[in-house]
This record gives structure tokens, C-alpha cells and sequence, in this order.
């Protein structure tokens, strides 16, 4: 295995004996296990859960769950739906830490509060606000409804929902790194004559890119596993408005335990595929990834 | 080599998926879109295939039906937001009366263009009890028994709730001569006892069912006879109360997107077919008594027993009274749940 | 476009000057510093676009139809007792649940900065659990567990599931990773050097842990703290799953916003969801200053 990067110091076998600089082995050991049992306890065991779940009347139950058409619409919708979003919002991620990291302006930490707004706004809200703003009933609902636009409970009201709560992710990879590299770089290259678009390529993106793909991944996660939001601007059309997460409500409720868990499944093979490229991101990249990251 | 890693991981991700999304394409055929409430899944699953197949017989042409199912007060909600249903098929006339009232997109008086109050099938409200009926639960004032915990969902979005409130207070009612304090009060004492208000009569099913929360669970007499069916008859029974209500869930054609959609036509077919023998036959076989047995399964008619209903017209004023007094915002539901 | 760019071009600072972020606080008067580096207009311009557009006019959308049920109705429905329980419950489980995770993460974070144990690396992956698992689907799988004929919820004599404690363990579960992921990378960055000395100077262990290390990690702390509050407050999707949700019990304020949209109730909705806008929004700017001044406290070494 590589060497951790992030860790400054050698790492202390548990062997060892005291030393003034770290605590006594018992204290270590029962620390350690205190710290497993916690995460055990509150995370470990639900994904354990879902994949018992899903594998409980064995294998063939467990694809034979994947025989419905509506799942795999489900599954088709849910891709669409992140392949408009996460663009839009590496795109805004790009710019809006190109402005915040590089530049110095008045009003910056407003900005930045608002840019992390929608990681901390309920997903409720997240969904009713497109309600009131597309809804049949809401500011412009008689004016889409008149010219035969629907946004919400079809794929627009998904994608607008998916795109406000993943909307800080890419920023928030970006910005603090970006800010801790400073724009020495960029201002060499434009002092040898590149100009703005061609110092972004070929300096800045360079620089960030591994933070970038990490803040694609969270962002991608995210969309596609997303509940709230949703659910409010669905509609619950099945075969059409479904995306997966409420794809999984839908079977649970149909009775359909082992195809609800077996659904779930994919949902979480999905996180653990991002956990591990992410891990193995952090272990080789570490210097190139933010290190005061967080979402 | 990190600089072309990179390019190609972010292109593979970008290009890869919208390709993907492409796949599943929305070609010309006609589509009905049919919002129903909760336990009507297994219902309408199996009646969108025979209207699909009389629908080919009579016109020659292939249609899909849509459904989507949820609490009914939900599903009313998004219908009002601008869900483009042709039919709605919900748990109580008070929801579709909102739709009415919120959108003008179906007359004040739709309820009437349909035979038996639009209703093409009717049922009640039973308790679902563990194998055995260990707590002894015969009647509604045993679940006012200390010991004993009740399962409902919530009145405020789920209609099969709202019929289970209403029932309860209808034998709060008869029990104390006709008071209605004293009808509330029962209510009141009633859900105390309840540790779990879902959402829809699915999440309350599952609750009972599957996480073995409760003794009794509420339940519509069809959601009972098919939990019966999904979990194993030697799990649970039902219990039938001395009185019940008779629930009315009605259907009815959205004017207002059916001639926008041009599909009246076959939404008007889709409800003539609820009617008709092919539906009363699906409505029977799922646990939901028909208005018109006799086009049913003689067998699956006589499932059904024989029980003291009060109606909601009769006893309470129909629905627009009752939905604002009861459940409405500060209605005695809301009351009850004051705490002291 | 390119001359657009160019028009912001000023020229590069001489080299060794110090970086033109640390000038704002010499001279606050312009909008903005005059920086090297060109597109601000452009980035900015989109930025604040884009955000408006999809962020700001919605959430204005939901503030404006509050607003325009006036102070007296606003005001009705927010001290309506469900009402006023629901934010209760939301926000006083949301801050034990932040503050067992304060603690835990901690502990986890010094654990896996620390000490050197066999699966660390899987142990550390393990803790973005809760970014990466949707949320229903943890909802859903929390239920099964501390249900009370779940694998947890039958060894335990009190009920978790379907109690107020199922909502506090939802919580949990959800705001883990933050604490962790900000302690962790100050932790590793704390000057050993540091402790020897305040051991060599004849402190305990414990002393040196409480009164060196410690307040180091206080801001790190206090921001992890605070996401994942403000992260629990808001949430929906794992907790209806295992929350009872009776009202005044165990109801949280986003599924009373849910139970009062769909109920056509759009008033109170709106007026429930402002208010809890308006404390994230309070929430993260805390956050965003206590990172600007720590940052300015302990210099930015890395």
C-alpha cells in the first residue's frame, strides 16, 4: 500500500513503548475500539444491512429483482438527470472559485455563505421552492401552463432539484485549494504573454484537476442518491419521473422488500465505488487535494 | 500522464452517461396517466393490463397507463401543482374536491357524473390484529386498553387515515349516545396509543407488518386481506368492529388535462371499464367490494362480510363539512394532539 | 471574449510581494483589489448569475410568499404549539446529535491521525459512508436495524426506532463525516515538537492533550460542529423512516413543512421553511467567520 501522505509523522506501531508524545497502550487500544465500535454501530451496520436485505432469499432473487422495466427506467432517468447536472455545476464550480480564490473583492465571505447555502438548506425546502416558483399554483404557473412548458413532475423539476443540492460540492473542492495556491502561477504566465483562457487551461485546471474529478464524484453521488428534493417535484410517474432513490421507496412499499433492498444495493455499490476512487484519490494526490476540505 | 489521465476519466464520465440517458425513448403512442392513492398498486397494475388489452380489442390502437400512488392528500397536491393526471383515483371525495376547487380543471359537481357517488368500489375500515388476536381486540374500546398500541397513518396526508379517524369517531359517537365531546374524547384516548403516524396506508402497513410495531393495525379491508396474502395468513387476522364506515373512494376524469392531453376518449373508456365486469371482477379479486357484485366472482364476492357501515353524507355532513372540521388547520385533529 | 479579459488585465505584481489577497484589509474602500489575474468580471458575473437563478430567486420564491401573508399570520403559524415543537425537536436533537459527533468524531479523527492499527485506510474510508449512501436508502436500512425486531433494536432494552432516539441516530449517522473531515487534517498538522516541549516542561499526558493540543483543534472543531447541525436540521430522507412522527413527539420541522404542503397548505410551508432558512443561513456564516478567523489567528501555514 502507498504511504499516507497526510500523515506528517511516522506512524507508531502499537507496539511501542511510552513515549511522551503519545499515550499509554491501553488507553490506545481501548480508544481504537471505542472509535470502531461508534462506527460500527452507526455506519457500517446499515450498509451491511442493505446488502443482507438484498441477498435474503439468495442470488437469483436478488437479479431477478432487476427484471422490471420500471427500475431500469428508473436507473436510465437517474444517469440523465446527474449528466445535466454535474456539468452545470462543475462549470459554476470553476468559475465561481476562479472568482473567489484568485480575486479579492468586497462581500466575498456573503458570497461564499450563499454559494454553501443549499448543502444546509432542508432538501424540502430545496424541492418546494421550485413548487412555488414552477407549480401550477406558483408565480409562474400560469404562464408555463399557458404556453405548454412542464417543469415540475417532469425531468426539468428533477434536474433544477438535483442541480440546487449538489450545487456547493464542486466549489467547495476548489475554493480552498485554489485559495491556498495562490495566483503566483497564473501571474508568471501572463507575464511571459498567455492570455486569460489559455492560463486557465494550461495552469489553473492543471493544478486543480484531481480536486475537480474528487468534487465531480461527491457532486455525482450525491445527485444520484438524492431523496427529499425530489420527491417533492416528482410526481411519482412510474416508468417516467421515478429516479432510483424513490424507484426504492416505490418497491418497499409495493411489498417488494428484497427488490426494494436489491435497488438500494446499487445505490450504495454506487458510494462505495466513489469511496474507494476517492481513497485511492487522497492517498496518491493528497498534496493536490484541498486538506481543509469538507460538504 | 496525469494531465491525459484525467482529460480521458473526464470525458469517459461526461460523454458516457448522456449516451446512456438516450436510450429509453419516448415514442408516439397514447398515454393515460392515472394518480391514484396508496393501496391501490396491486389494483391498477392488474387493471391497466386488462384495459390495455380491451382498449387494443376495441380501437386497434396500443396504450400505456401510468400510474403514480402515494397518500391520497399528496398525490391531490400534486395534481394541483400541475401533475398532467387524465384520472385521478383517490381515497376520498374531499381530495378531489380541492383539485376542483384549486384548479377549476373539473366541475363543482363531478362527483355526480358517475354512478354510486363515482365510487366503482367501495370498502371499509377493519383491524389488522397479530396471529391469535393475543390482546383480545374485538371493538373499537378495546384499543383504548392500556396495553394496547394502535397503527394509523396520518389523517393530514393520507386518506385511508382519514376514514379510519372518521369510523372511530362514528362508534365514539353511538357509544355515548350521540356526544361529541364525548366522541373526541375517544379519539383523543385513541391516539394516544398510537406510536407511528406514516404517511400513507403503505408506510403503516409496513410498520405493523414488517417492523412489528402494534397490536391493531387501522387498516382499509382490502389492505387487510391483502396483507393476509403478502405476509402469510398465519400471521395476522382480521378483526371486524362492531360498526365501520363506508368508504367511498371515487374516480374522475381531469377535464381540464384530458382535453389539453386529447386523450378524453380513452379516460372516459378507462372508467366505464371500472364499471363494467372486467373491472368489478379485478376490484373483487383485489379485496375492494364492487357496486355491482354480480358482474363479479361469486367467490370473491362472498369474502366480504356483512357489517354496520355509517356514510359520510349521512353521518357527518359529507366531505367538505367534515374535511374542515376534523382535519383541517386547529380541526379536532389537530386538537387532539394538543399537548397538556 | 479575449478582450474583454484583457480589459482586466492589470499588470503582475513584483516579485516577493506579498499575495494581493492579504491587500483588501489595508485599503477596504474599492469593490475590489486590483489582482493580475484577468476574468473576474466573467467568473464573477456567472457566478452570481448562475446562483440567482437556480438558488437565490428560488429560495426568494419561499421567503416572498411568507412574506406575503403578513406579520400577524407569519407570526400565528409559528407559535402554533406543533409548530414550535416540531423546530424544538428539529434543532434540540440536530445539536445533541452534533454534539455526540463532536465527540466521536474527534475521537475518530485522533485515532486515525494518531495511532497505526491494522485496516485503518478501510476505517478511514469508511467514515464518507453518509456522503456517499442516499440518504432513503439509510433511512430504510436504520429502520431495519433498530426496529424493534431489527438485529440492534432486539438487544436493546429501550426502544430507538420510531422514538425520538431514532431521530437522533439518523442525525448521527448523517453529520459523522464533517466533524471528522475537518479535525482530521488540522490534527495531522499539529507541531509534535509542541507536545515533547510541554512534556519535557514536566506536564501529564492528559495536560498536554487538554492544553495544547486541544486548543488547536477548537475552530476545526467548531466548524465540523456546525455543519453537521446545520446538516441535521434540515433532514428528511433518513429520518421519516425511523422518526414515529407524532406530532409534538417526534416530528421534525421538514416533515411538517411536507404534512402542510400536502395538505394545501402553502402558508404555513412557506413560514416554517423560512425560518429554517434563515437559521442555516445564520448557521454557515458563523462557520464562514470562524474559518476566516482562525485562519487569520494561526496564520496560513500550509
Amino acid at each position: 500500500m502507498p504511504a499516507d501522505p497526510r500523515q506528517t509523522l511516522p506512524a507508531h506501531p502499537v507496539a511501542a513503548g511510552a513515549s511522551p508524545t503519545t499515550e499509554p497502550v491501553a488507553v490506545r487500544v481501548a480508544l481504537i475500539v471505542v472509535a470502531l465500535a461508534f462506527l460500527a454501530l452507526f455506519l457500517v451496520l446499515p450498509l451491511v444491512a442493505v446488502f443482507a436485505e438484498a441477498f435474503r432469499n439468495g442470488v437469483d432473487a436478488y437479479f431477478a429483482s432487476f427484471d422490471d422495466p420500471d427500475t431500469w427506467s428508473a436507473v436510465w432517468l437517474t444517469l440523465g438527470v446527474a449528466a445535466i447536472a454535474v456539468p452545470l455545476n462543475v462549470v459554476f464550480g470553476l468559475a465561481a472559485s476562479w472568482a473567489v480564490a484568485k480575486h479579492d473583492f468586497r462581500g466575498k465571505s456573503l458570497l461564499v455563505t450563499l454559494i454553501d447555502l443549499p448543502f444546509s438548506v432542508s432538501p424540502v425546502v430545496s424541492g418546494m421552492c421550485y413548487v412555488l416558483l414552477f407549480g401550477a399554483q406558483g408565480y409562474f404557473g400560469h404562464y408555463l401552463q399557458s404556453v405548454g412548458v412542464q417543469i415540475i413532475f417532469a425531468v426539468p423539476g428533477l434536474v433544477l432539484a438535483t442541480i440546487f443540492v449538489t450545487f456547493p460540492f464542486v466549489a467547495r473542492e476548489l475554493i480552498p485549494l485554489m485559495q491556498e495556491q495562490g495566483v503566483s502561477e497564473e501571474e508568471a504566465a501572463l507575464s511571459l504573454g498567455a492570455g486569460g483562457w489559455r492560463t486557465f487551461w494550461s495552469v489553473t485546471l492543471p493544478n486543480v484537476r484531481w480536486a475537480l474529478l474528487y468534487g465531480v464524484l461527491l457532486c455525482n453521488a450525491r445527485a444520484m442518491g438524492e431523496f427529499g428534493a425530489v420527491s417533492v417535484v416528482s410526481g411519482h410517474l412510474r416508468g417516467q419521473t421515478n429516479t432510483v432513490p424513490l424507484q426504492v421507496e416505490i418497491l418497499y412499499n409495493d411489498y417488494n422488500f428484497v427488490a426494494a433492498f436489491a435497488v438500494a444495493s446499487l445505490l450504495a455499490g454506487l458510494g462505495l465505488v466513489t469511496l474507494v476512487v476517492k481513497s485511492a484519490l487522497e492517498w496518491r494526490y493528497a498534496d493536490q487535494l484541498a486538506s481543509g476540505r469538507r460538504h | 500522464m496525469h494531465r491525459r489521465t484525467f482529460t480521458r476519466a473526464l470525458t469517459a464520465l461526461v460523454l458516457a452517461v448522456p449516451l446512456a440517458a438516450t436510450a429509453p425513448g419516448a415514442f408516439a403512442q397514447t398515454t393515460l396517466t392515472n394518480v391514484s392513492y396508496d393501496p391501490t398498486r396491486e389494483l391498477y397494475k392488474e387493471f391497466n393490463a386488462a384495459f390495455a388489452k380491451s382498449w387494443k380489442a376495441e380501437t386497434g390502437e396500443d396504450i400505456r397507463v401510468q400510474v403514480s400512488h402515494g397518500g391520497s392528500g399528496k398525490q391531490a397536491r400534486s395534481v394541483i401543482d400541475g401533475l398532467n393526471a387524465d384520472v385521478v383515483t383517490l381515497a376520498l371525495a374531499a381530495d378531489i374536491d380541492a383539485i376542483a376547487k384549486a384548479t377549476g380543471k373539473l366541475p363543482a359537481d363531478w362527483q355526480k357524473r358517475l354512478p354510486h357517488n363515482s365510487s366503482p368500489y367501495t370498502s371499509t375500515i377493519v383491524f389488522l390484529v397479530r396471529k391469535g388476536n393475543p390482546k383480545g381486540v374485538k371493538d373499537w374500546n378495546d384499543l383504548v386498553k392500556p396495553d394496547v398500541q394502535v397503527i394509523t397513518p396520518n389523517p393530514k396526508t393520507s386518506g385511508g387515515a382519514r376514514w379510519n379517524y372518521l369510523a372511530a369517531w362514528a362508534y365514539g359517537r353511538e357509544a355515548n349516545g350521540g356526544d361529541e365531546a364525548k366522541a373526541k374524547a375517544f379519539v383523543a384516548e385513541l391516539f394516544k396509543r398510537v406510536p407511528v403516524l406514516d404517511t400513507g396506508a403503505r408506510g403503516s402497513t409496513t410498520t405493523f407488518a414488517q417492523r412489528g410495531l402494534g397490536d391493531v393495525l387501522l387498516a382499509w379491508e382490502n389492505e387487510a386481506y391483502l396483507s393476509l396474502k403478502e405476509f402469510g395468513e398465519d400471521k395476522f387476522d382480521i378483526v371486524f368492529p362492531s360498526i365501520s364506515i363506508l368508504a367511498e373512494p371515487p374516480v374522475a376524469i381531469v377535464d381540464g388535462n384530458v382535453d389539453k392531453n386529447g386523450t378524453r376518449k380513452a379516460a372516459e373508456a378507462y372508467l366505464k371499464l371500472l364499471y363494467a365486469k372486467e373491472g368489478q371482477t379485478i376490484a373483487a379479486k383485489n379485496f375492494y367490494r364492487p357496486v355491482s357484485p354480480d358482474l363479479a366472482d361469486k367467490a370473491d364476492v362472498d369474502r366480504f362480510q356483512k357489517l354496520k357501515l355509517v356514510t359520510i353524507d349521512g353521518d357527518f355532513g359529507g366531505w367538505g363539512k367534515a374535511q374542515s372540521e376534523h382535519f383541517g388547520d386547529g380541526g379536532t385533529f389537530d386538537q387532539i394532539y394538543k399537548p397538556n | 471574449m479575449t478582450s474583454s479579459l484583457d480589459a482586466t488585465y492589470v499588470a503582475p505584481a513584483a516579485p516577493g510581494a506579498p499575495p494581493s489577497r492579504l491587500k483588501v484589509r489595508m485599503s477596504a474602500t474599492p469593490f475590489r483589489t486590483p489582482s493580475a489575474v484577468p476574468g473576474f468580471g466573467l467568473a464573477l458575473g456567472f457566478t452570481v448569475l448562475y446562483m440567482s437563478l437556480l438558488v437565490l430567486i428560488p429560495l426568494g420564491a419561499v421567503v416572498a410568499w411568507a412574506a406575503s401573508l403578513g406579520p400577524t399570520r407569519l407570526l400565528a403559524i409559528l407559535t402554533q404549539t406543533q409548530t414550535l415543537n416540531a423546530l424544538k425537536i428539529s434543532f434540540g436533537i440536530s445539536l445533541a446529535a452534533a454534539a455526540t459527533n463532536a465527540v466521536f468524531g474527534l475521537l475518530l479523527a485522533w485515532v486515525l491521525t494518531r495511532y497505526d492499527f491494522p485496516g485503518r485506510r478501510l476505517v478511514d474510508a469508511a467514515v464518507d459512508l453518509p456522503f456517499a449512501l442516499p440518504t432513503a436508502v439509510a433511512g430504510i436500512a436504520l429502520a431495519a436495524i433498530y426496529a424493534p425486531n431489527g438485529w440492534v433494536g432486539s438487544l436493546l432494552p429501550f426502544k430507538v426506532a420510531y422514538t425520538p432516539l431514532g431521530i437522533f441516530v439518523a442525525m448521527t449517522f448523517i453529520g459523522l463525516p464533517f466533524v471528522v473531515r475537518t479535525v482530521q487534517p488540522v490534527l495531522a498538522d499539529v507541531d509534535r515538537e509542541l507536545e515533547e516541549a510541554s512534556a519535557t516542561l514536566g506536564a501529564g499526558r492528559l495536560t498536554t492533550v487538554f492544553r495544547v493540543v486541544f486548543p488547536t483543534l477548537v475552530p476545526a472543531l467548531l466548524t465540523g460542529f456546525a455543519l453537521a447541525f446545520a446538516r441535521a436540521v434540515g433532514e428528511y430522507g433518513s429520518i421519516i423512516f425511523i422518526a414515529g412522527n407524532i406530532p409534538n413527539v417526534s416530528e421534525i420541522a421538514p416533515l411538517l413543512i411536507i404534512t402542510k404542503l400536502e395538505s394545501f397548505d402553502y402558508a404555513g410551508a412557506t413560514a416554517i421553511a423560512t425560518i429554517m432558512l434563515a437559521m442555516s443561513f445564520v448557521i454557515l456564516l458563523a462557520v464562514n467567520l470562524i474559518e476566516a478567523w482562525s485562519r487569520r489567528r494561526l496564520g496560513h501555514a500550509r
